[in-house]
């Protein structure tokens, strides 16, 4: 069966938000979960040692923990932050750009790749694999065509990396060194107040005639819509993608985990719609067509 | 430092050179480079004229090939390498860690730089580079500071190389997905950011619109200068305000900072725009020659001429330019 994963959380969420998201994640029939921050430098309502005790404390609950870093890297503090999450052996790091390979692979210690890694082919899997690639996530802009080839391809080379989809939730599409959130605001970026809190599931930019474009959520921009690919599960199944990932959100993310956990086991129609936060849904990657696009509805 | 000049076609190339470019870079005719244009860039024939040119004249020509090959192109990105190696480019962009390691393994007395879309922010970065591929060169993406180009400089174990002018992408390149989002292209993919062919212009009652895949982009009043429709550039509404939310058009221009970029050790200052005119290119290769040049002669005493700001200013997008991301307050 195939397994079911918790990105980590690319929201700011306050410290007992993400205690409580957690607490109940626990109890879900989500097989991993990712841990940390993934987007900005800024967002330190957990600490290091806080992140750590969180991943124990999972670990405990039976699930599989993996320590998530930061997409863009820009600074020496940055680097210190890595480096604290790669200086352990207790767990697995998914590497969210080519600063955080080095470090994990200077310090021996396996990881994976999270969906901004630019992984296209099977040539660039098999220099990771070489170097200690345990798995891998398929880049949200590609389709089910380019994954069957690269599932193929690595049994060609007879290379077990499991693949991982992003298969629910707002896209993460763009990391910049400028902060829309604090642009919104009229604040310097060093200088934010840390409004990205107020905005637990980003900023929604429109066009001019009130099409949901994308989500500002502080440095990245994320799709306006969400993904959902909860439909295509048992094709997903049969090409062998090994974890399905879900993207938390902090409202009725219980009952994401518990259809998309239905669906796996063949317990639940595929066609149950699924109705949450309002945003529109797509599906276009998936079909090798614009992201935006909601192919078969 | 050295001056990295675009040739999106033969004339281009030739004018680069002619005003002092010191080195050009060129893609082929195809989307294994970056800059995917109808009727720009190269075929073997054009590229093997350019380079003979440039090699006579002193300058040396550098082979672009830094989109992401898929498993049904990989053939095709590679007889890319092959034809560029064939050809006696002096040194080849890359940003495919699959094609990094081909052309390490096949042709290592070819130089590998890697290219901005390599998304390498950090010296740690251009470190897994240099250990698995033996990069030579790389060049930054323009979302650091200059105080953060500097701690990358510090520690480089690779030749460094900087955006100087030119279109100002504002994302980490090498992965933004903004352009396949809302087309069904990426410059990772296709080589292509808001490609021409999802483009369309419309007179409307209320102004003339820029769409992207029929997404409304800009809507332009009277007496505005309208753009092409980058899709960060637009104007889009955020909690009842409408503006610039992600990004002005506006162009990068370094001018300013050429003595702290070689103070830094930086070793080449690159123009970006493959896609411009011949005409164009010799303004800005001209301008940026002189700039260098007395940078050159008068370490201490260097000062921007009006002159050069006023031929850059009328190059640019919107007429103006910004320091982006070398400038802390621009964030």
């Amino acid at each position: 069966m195939m397994k079911l994963s918790l990105g980590p959380i690319l929201w700011f969420w306050s410290k007992q938000s993400v205690f409580d998201f957690y607490g109940k994640a626990a109890e879900w029939p989500v097989d991993t979960i990712y841990l940390g921050e993934a987007v900005c430098s800024r967002r330190r309502e957990l600490k290091p040692d806080d992140w750590f005790d969180l991943a124990r404390d999972l670990k405990a609950c039976g699930k599989d923990v993996v320590l998530s870093t930061q997409t863009l890297i820009e600074s020496e503090a940055d680097l210190r932050r890595l480096r604290r999450i790669c200086d352990q052996n207790e767990f697995v790091v998914e590497a969210n750009d080519q600063s955080a390979l080095q470090v994990a692979i200077q310090n021996g210690i396996p990881f994976v790749t999270g969906p901004s890694m630019n992984i296209y082919n099977v040539a660039t899997l098999k220099v990771l694999a070489k170097q200690g690639l345990k798995g891998w996530n398929l880049p949200v802009e590609l389709g089910k065509e380019t994954l069957n080839q690269l599932i193929e391809g690595l049994k060609a080379e007879s290379l077990d990396l499991p693949a991982e989809v992003f298969a629910w939730g707002f896209l993460p599409l763009a990391w910049s060194s400028r902060c829309f959130t604090a642009r919104h605001y009229n604040l310097p970026k060093d200088n934010c107040e840390f409004r990205c809190i107020e905005h637990p599931d980003g900023m929604e930019l429109r066009s001019r005639e009130s099409q949901e474009l994308f989500r500002l959520n502080g440095i990245s921009t994320l799709s306006g819509s969400r993904y959902d690919l909860m439909h295509e599960l048992p094709e997903m199944e049969r090409m062998g993608v090994s974890t399905v990932r879900l993207s938390p959100e902090h409202q009725g993310m219980d009952a994401v985990v518990q259809r998309f956990d239905q669906v796996r086991r063949g317990e639940a129609p595929a066609t149950d719609p699924l109705q949450l936060v309002e945003a529109p849904p797509c599906n276009g990657y998936w079909y090798g067509k614009p992201g935006m696009d909601l192919v078969g509805s | 430092m050295e001056l990295v000049c675009p040739a999106g076609s033969l004339p281009a190339l030739k004018t680069a050179v002619d005003n002092g470019a010191d080195a050009v870079y060129f893609g082929f005719r195809d989307s294994t480079n970056a800059r995917q244009f109808a009727g720009l860039n190269f075929n073997d024939k054009r590229a093997g004229e350019g380079i003979e040119y440039a090699h006579s004249k002193g300058s040396r020509v550098f082979c672009a090939i830094n989109t992401y090959p898929q498993p049904d192109g990989w053939e095709q990105w590679k007889g890319a390498v092959d034809r560029a190696a064939s050809l006696g480019v002096d040194a080849i962009i890359l940003a495919d860690m699959g094609l990094l390691d081909y052309a390490a393994n096949k042709y290592p007395h070819i130089p590998r730089h890697l290219s901005v879309q390599g998304s390498a922010t950090s010296y740690e970065a251009l470190s897994f580079y240099k250990d698995n591929f033996d990069i030579r060169r790389a060049v930054l993406p323009r979302v650091l500071s200059l105080d953060q180009v500097r701690g990358v400089a510090k520690h480089s174990p690779v030749e460094l190389e900087v955006f100087a002018f030119g279109s100002l992408c504002i994302m980490a390149e090498g992965r933004c997905y903004l352009s396949s989002y809302l087309t069904d292209e990426s410059p990772n993919t296709r080589g292509a950011c808001s490609p021409a062919k999802a483009v369309r212009w419309q007179e409307t009652p209320q102004g003339l619109e820029s769409r992207l895949n029929d997404v409304l982009i800009d809507r332009y009043g009277p007496g505005e200068s309208a753009g092409y429709p980058t899709l960060c550039k637009g104007r889009f509404e955020v909690e009842g305000s409408v503006y610039h939310a992600i990004e002005e058009p506006v162009s990068l221009s370094t001018l300013d900072m050429l003595p702290n970029l070689k103070e830094l050790g930086i070793s080449a200052v690159k123009i970006e725009g493959r896609q411009r005119s011949p005409a164009y290119i010799a303004d800005v290769a001209r301008t940026w020659r002189h700039a260098l040049d007395n940078l050159e002669a008068r370490p201490d005493d260097y000062k921007v001429d009006p002159a050069w700001r006023n031929i850059l200013s009328g190059l640019s997008e919107g007429g103006l330019t910004t320091l982006g991301a070398y400038h802390r307050k621009w964030k």
